[in-house]
């Protein structure tokens, strides 16, 4: 597909559309992430350089004291892969849609695919039925070049202006503060709030794991929880019909 | 690296991944639990510890940010909210 005929294309379009309510919160997220890579000591080259290969705030986030401190290559490896092993659980979703993709599409696209993309893909897609409908892949790319641009606008951006904030603002909690207002604009049903509920609780309990595990073990009590309230819902249901 | 390797595992394969259709449902709550998973230890915890008193910038920047969102939801109008509050707490009174 020429880029004319990508950039003019109703799935494409629509993908860019989805993504960009969330455009201001990631703008910031990058910001943050790119000012705290300067300040942690990385320097503007390196830190652009990382900005540009890992593409992964939480990643890069938890990574950063690991470098700084000079810990050993291999622990800053392992937890960043830690962090992002929730990825390995949305690539299992992502199969369904873009399975039929060649692979060397395949890996490209899923290396651009973040959690916000997976999230705004399932909200369009809902209730088109199961399996691979048509555009899902292009939708998917439109998505995915945008929240690209927009992240590492924001992150260039954070990376050259780091010097002129002063650490003390605590401009970090502006990242929080962002993911805070994505969360709430995912809570539509009485499943996610739960899922909420159930993985903020976990991720503090669990915080004093080592390399962020707790964020594995709350994905994994969210996604039980909901398993458990999906069959306590048929039981219900078998219930009612009997009485 | 990692993030190659994390986001590309399940697509490597040629061959069907076969899931049972409840487990697929129940994993579509994955991305807002991470989402949540992040967020939640940035807002209750301090040091490794939960937050005990109400005089924390973040506790109070977090409140101002959801009473934000519920008057007009979004994502930029609860982040400046919640700076808002956050850094005149922090900056003038040290909290």
């Amino acid at each position: 597909m020429s880029l004319r005929a990508f950039l003019h294309d109703r799935h494409v379009r629509r993908g860019v559309r989805d993504m960009m309510v969330f455009g201001p919160g990631l703008g910031a997220w990058g910001l943050v992430t790119g000012v705290a890579m300067v300040q942690s000591g990385l320097g503007v080259p390196l830190s652009l350089l990382m900005s540009f290969t890992v593409l992964s705030g939480s990643a890069q986030l938890v990574s950063l004291p690991l470098i700084a401190s000079a810990a050993p290559m291999w622990i800053t490896w392992a937890s960043a892969l830690c962090v992002n092993l929730r990825f390995v659980i949305f690539s299992s979703q992502w199969r369904v849609h873009l399975g039929h993709l060649p692979r060397g599409r395949r890996l490209a696209l899923g290396y651009l695919l973040a959690d916000l993309n997976l999230v705004v893909f399932q909200k369009a897609w809902a209730g088109s039925g199961s399996g691979h409908q048509t555009g899902q892949a292009r939708y998917a790319a439109g998505g995915a070049v945008s929240l690209w641009i927009v992240w590492q606008g924001g992150s260039v951006a954070g990376v050259l202006l780091a010097a002129l904030i002063p650490l003390e603002w605590g401009l970090g909690f502006a990242g929080t503060l962002s993911m805070l207002g994505i969360a709430y604009s995912l809570l539509n049903d009485r499943a996610a709030w739960v899922a909420a509920i159930v993985s903020a609780t976990a991720a503090v309990a669990a915080f004093a794991l080592p390399l962020r595990m707790n964020i594995v073990i709350a994905i994994a009590a969210a996604v039980a929880a909901s398993l458990l309230m999906a069959r306590a819902g048929k039981a219900a249901e078998a219930l009612g019909r009997e009485a | 690296m990692a993030t190659f390797v994390s986001r590309g595992f399940f697509l490597w394969s040629k061959r069907d991944v076969q899931m049972p259709a409840a487990l697929q449902r129940a994993l579509q709550v994955a991305p807002l639990a991470a989402i949540v998973a992040i967020t939640a230890p940035e807002i209750f915890l301090a040091h490794g510890e939960l937050i005990a008193t109400w005089r924390d910038a973040r506790l109070l920047s977090a409140a101002a940010a959801t009473a934000f969102y519920a008057w007009r939801p979004g994502v930029l109008g609860p982040l400046l909210a919640g700076l808002a509050v956050y850094m005149p707490l922090r900056l003038a009174l040290g909290w």
